[in-house]
């Protein structure tokens, strides 16, 4: 059975700024990623990666191009409406974890759940989530009495919180010591497979993009 | 967007920071509890004016005539008296009540009564039921407590009055409607009304009231009768009070006194939205970050910003909530602080309107003000997560802000046009009070930007670093200047009006150069009182003759043309009452020609010429060459307006609104006023026993004593409205610490990478002491010139003086509040100065 790509990336570019300063970050890209994938795109520092990644995601508009999730394109639509795409199929992981600072580990994870407008069971299914990650001990810390790895943990937990069906990661594992960073990735792509959802990560790291199943490299805002 | 989600929302980020929202509630409550507790307060005065009214009256209706009621105005009382319960009667005038044996005399107001005096309200006398209880044979002085002690008598000591000497047999203890000042001036004595005559109290020309006081069945309604009667009344010149009519002219009086209190009390409560409006500024800056996840997550722009704004909310109406609460019980203090000025008992009551405005104004104030601040979360875009340096959406909300300033300034208008009559007032209030706030905020942008551009590289770097701190993003030195500011313009304003009041009366004391006034001198007494002071080598500086007379015709209408013709211009009040009047050449050195010229005499068989004053001349609707007929004691005296005068009634000095020229009444019956110059305060009141030991009729006004009352009268004025712009200085401190707390990170930030870079104790409390002093000083100062162009506009235009500011007194404003400031900050920084490296790394890694 056929099935469509899950994101389809089509001549997408993005510009900042008006002529004569105008710098283009990304020249047109084009790419798909098939449901299910783990996918890496690395590159050196400035390459666009991560620009790259919020377009993907619903977090910025493209200059021109067109991006499909799920056969719903996004250029275009207005910052609501993006809002309620990320909501129902989109999971995040970001390098500096993004907690929100006056939530408590299990609201945090609750939080998504809570935005789609689940009314029952928000917060059985985010302790499971909470146990998933082996932290179900600190469902009641605020994210400043947690270490980076823990919060990182959290911040996984919340990211597979809605099921999505994309998940971006940037740089997960950036911010934390190697042994921290080698759990978290174990625990992400462990994760993953269990829920089957589809991963698309920023990194530097070879290492880590080697144990995806594809790897777009970028450089100077183009595919290499 | 689920409520129920924003509300558990606005709850979880707040639970934990509520100790630093605190402070800017606590700004919104200082506010409401201004507001509540003067809105309670004039809802409980105006209920207690309704309540005491009758007691105020002590009759359904009382008849009152300037003049010895004429046999027609008898005529008409007695028939009043025909169809009433019971009736009263009262003479009410000035005198000298004089203690023999103690060798103390005082100016008071005589109350001699006959009948059952008052129906209403209860007169507290000792013993009881002395006065209360009086039979029509009791023969004596009741008296105000006070007098007991300035007399130096005791009771049933004997006292003088006029030729008659009467033994205290009872004490006032409280009046209704009686004020402390009014006490001050001229304590109250009563008398049996058979006890005045042979006195020889009452002279010709002395100026006595007449007071009826009827007692009327139920059917019969007082104000119906006033209104059946008022034609007449109007021709007989008698004047009408009922109830009712005391009801609308207290309140009236006191309208225009709590209107001020409340408007002072919006001041504070603006000063605390200034509050909400800097700390939402901040608060939106720190949630960035939150937004941004948020937004990530799927949260609508709309739900973030109603998270925030739930939050302002709530803890605006739980600032309303207890603003209200302390406004309530503000009421139980505002008998000691008030109750002196007032005509009626005060009675504290728990106001639920004023609470209902408290708990309304609370929640809505806090919104408004927070929601252009808390509305840039609405441009966070979740780009934010990844770079924090990415640009906002271009979310346009140009409308939405013009909207928002719509509103505010919809707010202010409706508020204070609830509290004026007057629409244009209302405007004129709400417009300087932008141009106040306005020329605060300039002033403010004006030192930022002068210090970032112009701070001497040369100076000491502790005190650089201080000074620069004042532009630190964040830092609110803006909001500051205003509140600082602010604060000290109210309470220098304040200080430099009571000061040019009380140098005003002194000023006008020394430059007429007589400390005492002596009036009700019969002809046959002036050189005998001449001759005493001079006898004392006392200074007589002027002895001034006073004639008695009524108007009967303006440009020959009569009363009668006025009453039946209400177009004309002539008012009827024209006609009421005496007109004391005066013959002289020349002018005196507080009066000045402005239209026609002034005639000092005319000859034998020519007409009368007569000067006006421009008040009067504007009352009369009357020009130069204008014909006037005044009823001199019987005799018609026709007169020509020859000029219209302009005078300075604020001299201590005798000035008449009518004064003819020598030649025509100078041998009508009169009577004479004398001012004279005595050193000291002892010889004033040896000089006023002798006087009143001789002359007991003439009465004796020691402007030692009465500068004293008005100095005191000021004073409490003063005290009263210091207290209200206490409310706002208050609120300032509250928005001072407030903003220091909220920039509290960023301050310990700053320390740690000045510490770590070498800086000691001593340097880091210096630098902030020089940030501190830095900005009180320059808010100060704004405040402090601010307070200047109030005091000039103020002294220029409502007080008609010259504007002499006491520069010590501001100068004291200015340091005190730079000092207050620079306190507040230091106590408020000690923690953030101490914080050490380690810790702060620790919170912020």
């Amino acid at each position: 059975m056929s099935t469509s790509p899950i994101l389809q990336v089509r001549e997408v570019t993005k510009q900042f700024g008006e002529e004569p300063q105008k710098l283009t970050i990304l020249h047109p890209i084009s790419f798909d990623i098939q449901a299910g994938d783990t996918v890496s795109i690395v590159g050196p520092s400035g390459s666009g990666k991560t620009t790259l990644l919020g377009l993907c995601a619903g977090l910025d508009q493209a200059s021109s191009g067109q991006i499909f999730l799920k056969d719903v394109p996004l250029v275009g639509r207005s910052e609501d409406e993006l809002a309620k795409i990320r909501n129902e199929h989109v999971g995040f992981v970001f390098q500096n974890f993004q907690l929100l600072p006056t939530l408590t580990a299990l609201e945090n994870i609750q939080v998504p759940m809570e935005l789609k407008g689940q009314r029952k069971g928000v917060r059985q299914d985010a302790l499971r989530l909470l146990q998933q990650v082996g932290l179900e001990a600190r469902a009641d810390h605020y994210p400043t009495q947690l270490s980076g790895g823990e919060q990182q943990r959290i911040a996984l937990a919340r990211a597979f919180a809605n099921q999505p069906a994309i998940l971006f990661a940037d740089e997960p594992t950036g911010s934390l010591d190697a042994e921290t960073g080698a759990m978290i990735e174990q625990l992400l792509f462990e994760l993953n497979k269990q829920q089957g959802t589809t991963l698309v990560m920023v990194t530097h790291d070879l290492e880590l993009a080697s144990k995806t199943d594809v790897m777009i490299p970028i450089k100077g805002g183009r595919l290499q | 967007m689920s409520w129920k989600w924003i509300a558990l929302m606005a709850w979880r980020d707040g639970r934990r920071r509520w100790s630093r929202m605190w402070l800017f509630t606590s700004s919104i409550i200082m506010g409401i509890t201004a507001l509540v507790s003067i809105s309670g307060f004039q809802e409980n005065l105006s209920a207690d004016i309704d309540r005491q009214a009758a007691d105020l009256l002590g009759a359904d209706f009382v008849l009152e005539s300037r003049t010895a009621p004429s046999p027609q105005a008898m005529r008409l009382i007695d028939s009043v008296a025909g169809i009433s319960v019971a009736n009263a009667r009262e003479e009410r005038f000035v005198s000298m009540l004089q203690a023999p044996a103690a060798g103390t005399s005082r100016f008071v107001q005589i109350r001699a009564v006959e009948g059952g005096y008052p129906f209403y309200g209860q007169i507290d006398d000792a013993p009881s039921g002395s006065f209360s209880g009086r039979t029509a044979d009791d023969s004596g002085i009741w008296m105000e407590q006070t007098l007991f002690q300035q007399l130096g008598v005791a009771l049933f000591d004997t006292l003088r009055l006029g030729q008659h000497t009467l033994p205290v047999i009872g004490s006032i203890l409280s009046l209704p409607g009686q004020r402390s000042l009014q006490a001050a001036l001229a304590p109250q004595v009563f008398l049996a009304h058979a006890d005045l005559k042979g006195s020889g109290l009452k002279q010709p020309g002395s100026r006595v009231e007449y007071l009826y006081y009827f007692l009327l069945p139920e059917h019969i309604s007082g104000d119906q009768l006033r209104e059946e009667l008022d034609q007449e009344l109007d021709r007989l010149q008698l004047s009408a009070e009922t109830i009712e009519t005391v009801k609308e002219d207290t309140g009236r009086s006191f309208r225009d006194m709590t209107k001020f209190m409340e408007l002072s009390g919006f001041v504070a409560l603006l000063l605390g939205c200034l509050g909400v409006w800097s700390a939402a500024q901040v608060f939106v800056r720190e949630k960035e970050r939150s937004v941004a996840i948020l937004r990530c997550m799927g949260a609508s722009a709309a739900s973030s910003f109603y998270i925030y704004l739930t939050q302002f909310v709530v803890m605006g109406g739980l600032g309303g909530a207890i603003g209200a609460l302390l406004g309530t019980a503000m009421q139980f203090f505002m008998p000691a602080l008030l109750q002196g000025m007032l005509p009626v008992q005060l009675t504290p009551c728990v106001s639920w309107t004023a609470i209902a405005q408290g708990l309304v104004m609370g929640p809505v104030v806090a919104a408004l003000f927070a929601i252009l601040p808390l509305a840039r979360v609405r441009q966070v875009p979740p780009l934010h997560t990844l770079r924090m340096e990415s640009p906002r959406r271009n979310i346009s909300i140009d409308g939405f802000r013009l909207s928002v300033y719509a509103l505010i300034l919809g707010f202010l208008y409706l508020y204070t046009r609830l509290q004026m009559d007057d629409w244009r007032d209302s405007l004129w209030f709400v417009a300087a009070l932008l141009v106040i706030f306005a020329s605060l905020y300039g002033f403010a942008k004006l030192i930022t930007w002068g210090l970032r551009r112009y701070l001497p590289s040369g100076l000491p770097y502790l005190l650089r670093q201080g000074v620069v701190n004042l532009y630190r993003p964040n830092n609110q030195t803006r909001t500051l200047v205003l509140v600082i500011g602010l604060g000290t313009a109210l309470i220098g304003s304040v200080l430099l009006i009571q000061d040019l009041l009380i140098q005003r009366v002194h000023q006008a004391a020394d430059e007429s150069g007589a400390n005492m006034l002596m009036f009700d001198i019969q002809p046959s007494q002036r050189e005998g009182l001449e001759h005493l002071a001079r006898e004392k080598q006392y200074a007589i500086s002027e002895t001034v003759p006073v004639v008695t007379m009524r108007l009967e015709r303006v440009r020959g209408l009569d009363l009668n043309d006025v009453l039946g013709d209400s177009t004309l211009e002539v008012s009827q009040r024209a006609f009421r009452g005496e007109i004391r009047a005066t013959y002289r050449d020349s002018l005196t050195a507080a009066e000045r020609v402005m239209e026609g010229s002034w005639v000092g005499r005319v000859g034998p068989g020519e007409r009368a010429s007569v000067s006006l004053s421009e008040s009067y001349a504007d009352r009369l609707a009357v020009e130069v060459g204008d014909e006037l007929e005044f009823n001199v004691q019987g005799l018609p005296v026709a007169a020509t307006v020859s000029s219209i005068r302009k005078v300075d009634w604020n001299r201590f000095q005798s000035n008449f609104r009518v004064v003819f020229a020598e030649g025509t009444i100078d041998q009508a019956p009169q009577f004479y006023l004398m001012m004279a110059n005595l050193p000291n305060p002892e010889d004033a009141a040896r000089f006023q026993t002798d006087v009143v030991e001789a002359f007991p009729n003439v009465s004796v006004v020691d402007l030692h004593a009465m500068l004293e009352t008005l100095s005191r009268l000021f004073t409490q004025v003063g005290f009263v409205v210091t207290f209200l712009a206490s409310f706002s200085v208050l609120t300032g401190v509250l928005v001072l610490i407030g903003a220091l707390r909220i920039s509290k990170q960023q301050r310990v930030a700053e320390n740690v990478t000045l510490r770590t870079l070498g800086a000691d104790n001593r340097q880091i409390y210096w630098i902030n002491l020089n940030e501190y002093l830095s900005l009180g000083l320059l808010a100060a100062f704004a405040g402090a010139l601010l307070a200047l162009v109030v005091g000039y506009f103020l002294a220029v235009f409502v007080f008609d003086m010259d504007y002499s500011p006491a520069m010590g007194t501001l100068s004291v404003m200015w340091f005190g509040s730079a000092l207050l400031t620079a306190l507040i900050g230091m106590l408020n920084s000690v923690s953030v100065i101490r914080s050490s490296p380690l810790e702060s790394l620790r919170r912020n890694g």
